[in-house]
C-alpha cells in the first residue's frame, strides 16, 4: 500500500498577479480517499482542475502512476481518460440519454464497439443506482440523479482517480444523500478518490485524510479525528466551527477543535 | 387572356425555388464552416471570420450581388442563375455565421469541459457534443433566414434569371396588368415562406431534446 497513485511536487499557478495555489504539495496511495476543505477561493478547484490537465500549472509536476502527466509531450486527452471529473453543476450532456452520456466516452474515446460499451455502461447505471434511468434525459432527472449519472459516465472510462468538485452544493439538501452514498460506496471498493466538498458528515466517515486548504497553500492535512478533534492551527478550528455551525450538526461533544471540555 | 398571367409567372417558380435550394445550403456550409472558425479558430482566423460578417452584413444584398456577379463572372464563365444563386449564398453565409455563432456560445463552454474532461480532443467534443445541441437552437433563427433568402432569390432578377419576379415584370409589361402579376407573385411568395417556416416549426419540434427547453412554460 506504499505506491502512490498520483504525486504532487511543489505545483503553483498564477492567473495574472493573483497566486492560486502556491507550492503545493500532496501524495495520494492507490484506494486513499482524500477530502479537500477550505473557504471558497482557495485554489481547491484549481488544485484538482490542475490534476486532470484542465488547468495548465506554472511550475512544478504531477505524477500519475510514477509518470510526469505535466511535460509538454504528454497527451492531454490521454491522461484525463484515466482521471475522472465530478462537476458542482454535473455538466451532463443534455442532448443525450443517461445511457448514451456514459457510453459517449467509451464509443468515441475508447472507440469500443457499441454493445459492448453499452453493456458496460449499464453496467456503471446499476453501480450508481440508476439502470431504470437509462433512457431519461438529463432534463427528466432530478439534479441527485443527474451528479449521479455524471459519476457513472466518469467511472465508465474505469480511472484510476475520481476527482470530486464541490459534487453535492448545487443540490437541495434532500438529495445530497443519495449522491454521498454513491461517493461512499466507490470508496469501500477502493476507488481512489479526491473530493472538494464541504459535507463534514462524509469527510468525517470516508475520508482517510482531510487536507484544509487556504490562500494557496496546504495549511493542515491529518486523518478526520486528528483534523476535527485536535486541529493543530488556529485558522483550521475557526474554519471547522464555522462549517459545523453552518450545517447545524453542533454537539457538546463534537465541537471541532474544541479541548477545554 | 388573364388566366395566362398566373401560369406564366408559376413557371418562374421552379427557378425561384432552384436558386434557394443553391443558396441556403451553401449559405449553411459556408457559415458554420466560418462560425467553427470564428469561435474556436484562434485569433488570427477569428478576426477574419469577424472582419467577413460585418462586410456582408454591411452591403445591401443587390449591390453585393452585382459585386460577387462580376467578380465571378469575371473569374469563370457561369450562366446567371448560378452566379446569382452562388452571390446570394455568400450574402446568406454572413448572416448563418452570426446565427450559428451565437448557438454556439449559448451551448456553453462548460459542454466543452465535461466533454473534454472524459477525454475527448476539442474536434470530438464539437462534432459530439456541441454541434448537436448548436443545431437545435439555430433552427427558430435559421427559419427566419430561410424565408429571407427565398424572398431575397427576387434579387437574381436583376440579372435577368427568369424566376418568379422577373416572369411577373415581363407578363406585366406585355399585358399591361402589373398589379395582377405583382399581386400573384406576391401570394406564390408568401405560400412558398409559410410552408418554409412550418416545415421548420415540425424539424424544430421533432428534434427537441426531452425535458430541455429554452421555451418558458410560463
Amino acid at each position: 500500500m506504499d505506491k502512490y497513485i498520483l504525486e504532487i511536487q511543489n505545483i503553483s499557478k498564477r492567473y495574472g498577479g493573483n497566486v492560486i495555489l502556491k507550492d503545493i504539495s500532496l501524495n495520494v496511495r492507490e484506494g486513499d480517499t482524500v477530502v479537500i476543505i477550505g473557504p471558497s477561493g482557495t485554489g481547491k478547484s484549481t488544485l484538482l482542475r490542475c490534476i486532470n490537465l484542465l488547468t495548465r500549472i506554472d511550475t512544478g509536476k504531477i505524477l500519475l502512476d510514477g509518470k510526469d502527466i505535466t511535460t509538454k509531450n504528454v497527451s492531454e486527452d490521454e491522461v484525463r481518460q484515466h482521471v475522472g471529473m465530478v462537476f458542482q453543476n454535473f455538466l451532463l450532456f443534455n442532448h443525450l440519454t443517461a445511457l448514451d452520456n456514459v457510453m459517449i466516452g467509451l464509443t468515441k474515446v475508447r472507440k469500443m464497439p457499441a454493445n459492448q460499451a453499452k453493456e458496460k455502461a449499464m453496467q456503471e447505471l446499476r453501480r450508481v443506482g440508476l439502470a431504470d434511468r437509462a433512457s431519461h434525459y438529463p432534463g427528466q432527472l432530478s439534479g441527485g440523479q443527474q451528479q449521479r449519472v455524471a459519476i457513472a459516465r466518469a467511472l465508465a472510462m474505469d480511472p484510476r482517480v475520481m476527482l470530486f468538485d464541490e459534487p453535492t452544493s448545487a443540490l437541495d439538501p434532500e438529495l445530497i444523500g443519495e449522491v454521498l452514498e454513491v461517493m461512499r460506496k466507490l470508496a469501500e471498493e477502493g476507488m481512489t478518490m479526491l473530493c472538494v466538498t464541504h459535507e463534514m458528515g462524509f469527510a468525517r466517515e470516508v475520508a482517510d485524510r482531510i487536507i484544509f486548504m487556504e490562500h494557496g497553500v496546504i495549511v493542515e492535512e491529518g486523518p478526520p479525528a486528528e483534523l476535527f478533534y485536535r486541529p493543530k492551527f488556529e485558522r483550521t478550528r475557526e474554519f471547522l466551527w464555522k462549517i459545523t455551525e453552518l450545517y447545524g450538526k453542533h454537539k457538546d461533544e463534537e465541537k471541532p477543535g474544541d479541548t477545554s471540555t | 387572356m388573364l388566366s395566362q398571367i398566373p401560369t406564366y409567372i408559376l413557371s418562374g417558380m421552379a427557378i425561384t425555388i432552384a436558386v434557394t435550394l443553391v443558396a441556403l445550403p451553401m449559405g449553411f456550409v459556408l457559415g458554420l464552416t466560418f462560425a467553427l472558425l470564428r469561435v474556436y479558430g484562434g485569433k488570427f482566423l477569428s478576426a477574419i471570420m469577424a472582419a467577413y460578417s460585418t462586410i456582408m452584413r454591411g452591403v445591401p444584398p443587390l449591390v453585393l450581388l452585382f459585386v460577387l456577379y462580376f467578380i465571378i463572372s469575371g473569374v469563370i464563365n457561369l450562366t446567371p442563375f448560378w452566379a446569382g444563386s452562388l452571390a446570394l449564398g455568400v450574402v446568406s453565409s454572413g448572416y448563418q455565421l452570426e446565427i450559428i455563432r451565437g448557438a454556439l456560445c449559448s451551448v456553453g463552454s462548460t459542454q466543452m469541459t465535461a466533454a473534454r474532461a472524459i477525454g475527448m480532443s476539442r474536434a470530438k467534443a464539437v462534432r459530439y457534443i456541441i454541434l448537436p445541441q448548436a443545431l437545435r437552437l439555430i433552427i427558430p433563427s435559421w427559419s427566419n433566414e430561410a424565408s429571407v433568402v427565398l424572398k431575397d432569390s427576387s434579387l437574381v432578377s436583376a440579372l435577368g434569371v427568369a424566376e418568379i419576379t422577373r416572369k411577373s415584370q415581363l407578363i406585366g409589361a406585355s399585358t399591361y396588368k402589373f398589379l395582377l402579376a405583382f399581386l400573384t407573385a406576391a401570394l406564390i411568395y408568401f405560400i412558398l415562406v409559410f410552408l418554409t417556416n412550418r416545415l421548420l416549426d415540425y424539424v424544430e419540434r421533432k428534434t427537441r431534446i426531452p425535458g430541455f427547453s429554452h421555451h418558458s412554460t410560463l
